[in-house]
This record gives structure tokens, C-alpha cells and sequence, in this order.
């Protein structure tokens, strides 16, 4: 079924990675599932982006449809995506083919899942770059053992004709990084990629990326829902909830001038190796919304204590706020920000750095 | 060096008879090797010599990553699994060597919570009989009937009571794991095992599963041996914690004495490893990297099992030094007054500590409805259980 696409030509100053109001709906026999539902954001080369959020906010499907990974399905697809000058949802299945894999590529979270069990690492590896380079055999395969040993696997020579069982999951997941950087992708998304992985071996590999960055000068997007991750890579980040992103700002600006009741919610309900430890976690009530029912106003409403506080007849119940500026290349989508309650509300809430 | 030396490392000894005292647990696991004709290979050591003691209504934290046998040594201090040697006491009787009969009016003290909450709970019986499960198997019967009695756990653990004949699919992933906890607390268990219950839920959602559990601790006087790979979940939940490495104990010690001074090198580079939701601190912090993965179970390395990854090894000890670690197996010592640490050269490190180094309250927060309590010293403030 051909996806609903809207075709935009306009040219105008876009971002490295520049998304326009996205829009990712999915019709099922329940209703209409807004998985994403606007979305916008740009990053740039040699940044680093992180979108957090909860399971089912969104935050994967938005990077999927970015992957072009929803297209011919029966998705419907609205928004822009411009990728280094173009743009990509309106454009042919030829166009974005070359692309993916060549200029952009993904790293998913389960590494087992992602590797097919009947190649041997070497050979999956190698087709990715064959793909796109006029290359023989030999030469895919020297660059891959390059690149596995770039990535920190030991004895690549060896390891590149072994299969992805006899690999151990942080190996996979380098063996996946490999996999998507063998072409130099200028822009890298990483879906979890240290979900499924020890905390000793997650450090290792997001040094492995940091590292990686500085070399290669691609443009990360970093999907994840530990904020701890966020802390260590993220130059920006995107906080989402509903299919919407609700906070967006550079990565220190959020983490100590949050300025959502959601974000104050994350922060507060995990608890934490830098601070005293609190003698209760404060969770955030209730659970996340349907996407097929939304919540009206406001998505987040029903689970947040300052309703009352915003007032005005309900109108976290009734209206959508928008995304607010907090300050520059900071915004919010909270009807505090909008009526300035935010300062007085926000040291009361979120607990000082110890 | 050799593969049979005695492991006994102390226990810490305390008045009266804990609840739970696990000495010396083992769990090896017989191996065959893949050929034509079957022969023994030797056995994956999964557990090899675990001890702690476990008092009524305290929370033992054991932590480490995948594969350290953590989750195995759970099961098998239920005796879910057999064990292969050691001695499991259960207020003073020493569950191993119980029969049948016994061994089942025994779990009516023992139960589990696990991890995965789909699989856990069979998809073809609505909740009401998942919960009063334990009611029927005990021969257990309320004053007002076991649906009664259901229906009030539920309503306690957070769950409608009218959802009574519901079935698990349709309940999302944290009720899921309260109907797990339903099913364990149903009886009021002296103990619960928990394993990982927490780590496949989202944030918001894992801290008011942690919540209940604490609420239901206080109530019912329950012990928990939580098991968990997450430090910070451990922290705020355990009041002692063991760290474990290839099946064998490295650190055990009061919660704010493992997490203010750590002494074995893993427990540091575990800790150091965490990541912290705070971009200053996270480019100011030092890193202990360990190299490489986890060495396979089924060939430990002799000597210190954690010395080929060990970062105190590769750049701070002598060739002598090296030698001993090498050779010798760390016995699981008392290292200072409530301190156990299985190693050679263990020692506090004052650069790894990621937790806060002086207790500074936090600011009370009276808006999000939640009561955060007076901050607790972070400091070694030895509540000894």
C-alpha cells in the first residue's frame, strides 16, 4: 500500500538532520494508533542528540520513519526529514535506498535479534559495505576486519568468519557498530544499543561511540530511557511522552533547568548513586497513556500533580499547549512555562545536586 | 589453584539465629562433552561457595552482571534447583536436607518474585486463580474464602479488585508484576526471593513497584533477597549487599559501607561504571574500565577469578603480587568490623566512589504529592541488622 506522503520542495536553511513536524500514524482495527504525532528537531554533525522517553512514547518509531524503515507499510507517514540538504519522506524509494546504510545508518537494541544466525559476522558486515561501494570480496573483507578492529575486537582476523552466537553481547554490539559505521555514515542512530548490556560493558561501549565521534564526525541520535546514559553522551536532548516531544533543550540546560512536570517526574523517580539516598523513590502516578485514545489537552494531565496549579478551567484538560520557549534552544510544552509559574514551582520540585 | 580447593569463607555470626542462613552454597552444573560418545566434562560452576546470613524483615541486595550466577543462587536457596554442596538454613533448620512433605509446608515461608511477568504467570487462568493458587496447592483456607481473601491482596498490592477474572494479557507490565507480588505475598511469607523484578519496567513505573515492595516489608515483616544487575535500585532497597563474580561472593557488607567504601577492585569499577543523570558530574567523574567481557563459567581462570579484567592488577600490583593473585583463590575475609571482601589486596579506594561523599539533605519537595523523608546519611553508619 503506498504510503501518504507529502511532497515539500521548498528550499530553506535546514539543520544537518532537520525534522519538521513529523507525523507517524499507524491505522489498526482498534483505531488509529499516533505512535508519533509532531515531532521536531535538528542536530547537527558532530553532535550528539538524545530522545528519551518511556516504552511506547514514541521515541523508536520516530527514528524508524527517519530510517525510512515504515515506508511501503501501511504507516502514514506526514512532516519533513531533511538529511544534509534533502529531503528524504517525499522522495523515491532509489534515493532514500542509497542513503540508508551509506549516509545513514542504525545500531538496533537487541544485537542477536539484528544479526541473521546463518552468516558469519565477516559476511553480513562486508555486504553492507559491498552494497555501496563498487568493491570486490577481498576488499570488503579487509575493511571489515578494519573496522571490527576499530571497534575493539580482539583478533579480528580470526573473529570476522566467526557467527554471531559465538560472540559475546558486548562483542555483538560492536559487531553491529561496525556494521553501521563500515561506510561512514554521516548520520549514526542508535536505537538502545546498551539496553541489553552490563553496566561494565555499556561504559565500554559508550566510550566506543564517544570515540568513534570524534573520528568520524557523524551526527548521533541516541535513543534510550536511562537518563545516566543521556548524562554521559548527549550534547541535546528530546524528552517525549505521547508520541510529542515535551521537552527539548541542550542536555544541561534540561537536566538542571527542567522545566516539565514529566522530565521533574523522570528525575525524581529513579534513584540514584550521586545523591543521598532517598528514603522513598517518588514515582510518577498512573501509567502511559494509549496512543490510539490520547488523553485530551495536554497528553500528560492525567498524571500530573499541577493541574491544579496551571487552573484557568482546566486548561491542561482542554487545550494543547504548544512547546513554550524557556530560554534559547529551550523549550517546553507546559502551560507553567506559558504563565511563568515555572521558576517558583521548579525549585520546589526537583531536588538540588548534592 | 586446583579446582576442588576448599572454599569456607566466614559468615558474619550474630546473636540469635538469623532467618535465612545460606554457608557455602554450591550449584555445579554437569556438563557432557559434544561428541559421539557421552562423557563428563567438568562441571559449570554457577554458584561456588556463596554464605550470608539473612535476618527477619531485612533486604540482602545481590548484584552483578549476567551470567555471575546471581540468579541461580536465588533458585537454589529455594531449593527451586538442588544444590550441589553447602548447608541452607531456614530458621535454624537446614533446608537441604528436608523431604517432600516438608519441603512443601516449608514454601509456605519461601516464595518468589520473577522477573518476567508475562512468562511467570500462566496466560490461560485469569488472576483471581493466579493468586489463589498458592491458597488451593497449601490446602490454606481463609476465614472468608479465598476469593475474599484475593480480592483484598489485590486491592493492597495496587490492583482492582473487580478485575478479579481477568486474565494477564490484559494487563500492562507493572500490574503484571503486581499480581506476581499478589501471588507471592498471598500466604505472608517470612521470605521472598526477588528476582530482578523491577528490570524490565520504565522508570516511573519501576520506582512504585519498589515502593510496594518497601510498603509490604514493613507490613508483613517480610525478608527479601533482591537480586538485581541495577546498583541504584540495590542501594535504595537492600540494607546489606553482596556482589557477585563468576559464582563467587566478592564483597558483602552493610549497604552504606558498600556504596561509601567499596574495597574489592569490581565492586569499584562496577560502581564507577554506573552511569550518572548529571552531565557535570559525568565528565568529571573518573572511570575504572574493565577490558574485555566476562570470562565463559564453563573455564574460570585459576587463582582470583576477577584478575584478568581486574584494573588494579594490570596497573598497580608487583610481579609477586600478580603471582599471588594468579595462584591463590581469595578467601571471602573479613577485611574491617561487618566488611567481607574476597581479595588479596582489597582496599578503599577514594576515587571511585560515585556516591556523594558527605550527606547533604535534599530539598524537600511538598508538590509532586510525594513524601520524601529525611535524607539518610550516606556516610558508614553501621546499623548492623
Amino acid at each position: 500500500m503506498p504510503s501518504n506522503i507529502e511532497v515539500v520542495d521548498e528550499p530553506a536553511d535546514h539543520g544537518f538532520l532537520d525534522v519538521r513536524d513529523l507525523k507517524v500514524h499507524f491505522p489498526t482495527e482498534d483505531g488509529l494508533v499516533k505512535a508519533v504525532d509532531g515531532v521536531t528537531f535538528t542536530v547537527e554533525q558532530g553532535k550528539t542528540l538524545a530522545i528519551v522517553g518511556e516504552s511506547g512514547s514514541g521515541k523508536s518509531v520516530t527514528m524508524q520513519a527517519v530510517m525510512g524503515l515504515h515506508r511501503g507499510t501501511r504507516a502514514r507517514m506526514t512532516g519533513e526529514v531533511w538529511l544534509d540538504g534533502v529531503e528524504l519522506l517525499g522522495a523515491s524509494d532509489s534515493v532514500v535506498r542509497k542513503k540508508r546504510g551509506a549516509d545513514m545508518a542504525m545500531i538496533f537494541q537487541d544485537p542477536l535479534s539484528a544479526l541473521h544466525p546463518y552468516y558469519s559476522i565477516g559476511n553480513q558486515i562486508g555486504e553492507a559495505y559491498l552494497v555501496h561501494n563498487k568493491a570486490s570480496r577481498k576488499q570488503a573483507r579487509a575493511r571489515t576486519i578494519e573496522m571490527l578492529d576499530r571497534v575493539g575486537i580482539p583478533n579480528a582476523k580470526r573473529r570476522v568468519d566467526q557467527y554471531p552466537h559465538e560472540f559475546s553481547g558486548g562483542m555483538r554490539q560492536r559487531a553491529m557498530i561496525a556494521m553501521a559505521l563500515i561506510n561512514n555514515p554521516k548520520l549514526l542512530i542508535a536505537d538502545e544499543p546498551t539496553t541489553a548490556l552490563d553496566v561494565t560493558v555499556q561504559a565500554q561501549i559508550l566510550e566506543l561511540m564517544k570515540d568513534l565521534q570524534r573520528d568520524f564526525q557523524a551526527a548521533i541520535v541516541m535513543i534510550t530511557h536511562d537518563l545516566g546514559v543521556v548524562a554521559d553522551i548527549a550534547d541535546d536532548m528530546m524528552v517525549m511522552y505521547g508520541g510529542k516531544g515535551v521537552e527539548t533543550g541542550t542536555s544541561s540546560e534540561v537536566f538542571f533547568q527542567a522545566s516539565h512536570p514529566y522530565t521533574w517526574g523522570l528525575l525524581n523517580s529513579m534513584p540514584r548513586l550521586d545523591r543521598v539516598r532517598a528514603q522513598r523513590l517518588d514515582p510518577i502516578p498512573g501509567t502511559p497513556p494509549s496512543l490510539i485514545n490520547l488523553p485530551s489537552g495536554c497528553s500528560f494531565h492525567p498524571r500530573c500533580a499541577f493541574v491544579e496549579k496551571v487552573g484557568h478551567d482546566g486548561r491542561c484538560k482542554n487545550e494543547l499547549p504548544e512547546l513554550y520557549p524557556v530560554s534559547a534552544a529551550h523549550e517546553a510544552r507546559c502551560f507553567l512555562v506559558d504563565q511563568n509559574q515555572l521558576e517558583a514551582l521548579r525549585n520546589q520540585t526537583v531536588e538540588e545536586p548534592a | 589453584m586446583s579446582d576442588h580447593a576448599p572454599v569456607t569463607p566466614s559468615t558474619p555470626k550474630t546473636s540469635s539465629a538469623p532467618l535465612l542462613e545460606v554457608e557455602n552454597l554450591q550449584k555445579h552444573f554437569k556438563q557432557y562433552s559434544q561428541t559421539l560418545i557421552k562423557r563428563a566434562a567438568p562441571p559449570v560452576k554457577a554458584v561456588d561457595g556463596i554464605s550470608f546470613a539473612l535476618e527477619a524483615g531485612q533486604t540482602l541486595g545481590l548484584v552483578g552482571e549476567s551470567g555471575c550466577g546471581k540468579s541461580t543462587a536465588g533458585r537454589t536457596m529455594l531449593r527451586l534447583i538442588e544444590p550441589t554442596g553447602g548447608a541452607i538454613r531456614f530458621n535454624g533448620e537446614d533446608v537441604t536436607k528436608f523431604g517432600t512433605s516438608q519441603l512443601r509446608r516449608m514454601r509456605r515461608e519461601m516464595q518468589m518474585v520473577f522477573q518476567d511477568p508475562i512468562g511467570s504467570l500462566n496466560p490461560r487462568h485469569p488472576v483471581g486463580s493466579i493468586i489463589g493458587a498458592p491458597f488451593r496447592i497449601q490446602g490454606v483456607k481463609p476465614p472468608k474464602g479465598v476469593r475474599s481473601e484475593v480480592q483484598s491482596i489485590m486491592e493492597r498490592v495496587g490492583l482492582n479488585p473487580e478485575h478479579y477474572n481477568r486474565y494477564p494479557h490484559e494487563f500492562s507490565g507493572g500490574q503484571r508484576q503486581r499480581i506476581g507480588i499478589a501471588r507471592a505475598i498471598a500466604l505472608q511469607p517470612q521470605l521472598i526471593v526477588c528476582d530482578e523484578p523491577v528490570s524490565a519496567l520504565d522508570v516511573s513505573i519501576q520506582a512504585q513497584v519498589v515502593n510496594l515492595l518497601e510498603d509490604l516489608q514493613e507490613e508483613y515483616k517480610i525478608a527479601y533477597v533482591f537480586i538485581a544487575h541495577d546498583l541504584s535500585v540495590v542501594r535504595h532497597i537492600s540494607d546489606r549487599v553482596a556482589v557477585m563474580y563468576l559464582g563467587k561472593m566478592m564483597e558483602l557488607t552493610d549497604r552504606d559501607v558498600l556504596y561509601a567504601t567499596p574495597m574489592h577492585p569490581y565492586t569499584q569499577a562496577l560502581m564507577s561504571a554506573v552511569p550518572v543523570p548529571d552531565p557535570d558530574r559525568a565528565e568529571a567523574r573518573e572511570r575504572i574500565m574493565l577490558s574485555g567481557d566476562l570470562p565463559s563459567p564453563n573455564d574460570p581462570p585459576p587463582g582470583c577469578v576477577f584478575h584478568t579484567r581486574c584494573p588494579k592488577y594490570r596497573e598497580q600490583l608487583s610481579d609477586n603480587q600478580r603471582e599471588e593473585c594468579r595462584t591463590t583463590i581469595p578467601l571471602l575475609e573479613e577485611k574491617q568490623p561487618g566488611h567481607f571482601a574476597a581479595c588479596h589486596f582489597a582496599e578503599v579506594r577514594v576515587d571511585s566512589a560515585v556516591t556523594v561523599a558527605a550527606p547533604v539533605a535534599p530539598v524537600a519537595e511538598p508538590q509532586a504529592g510525594g513524601a520524601a523523608g529525611p535524607a539518610e546519611g550516606s556516610g558508614p553508619s553501621l546499623t548492623k541488622s
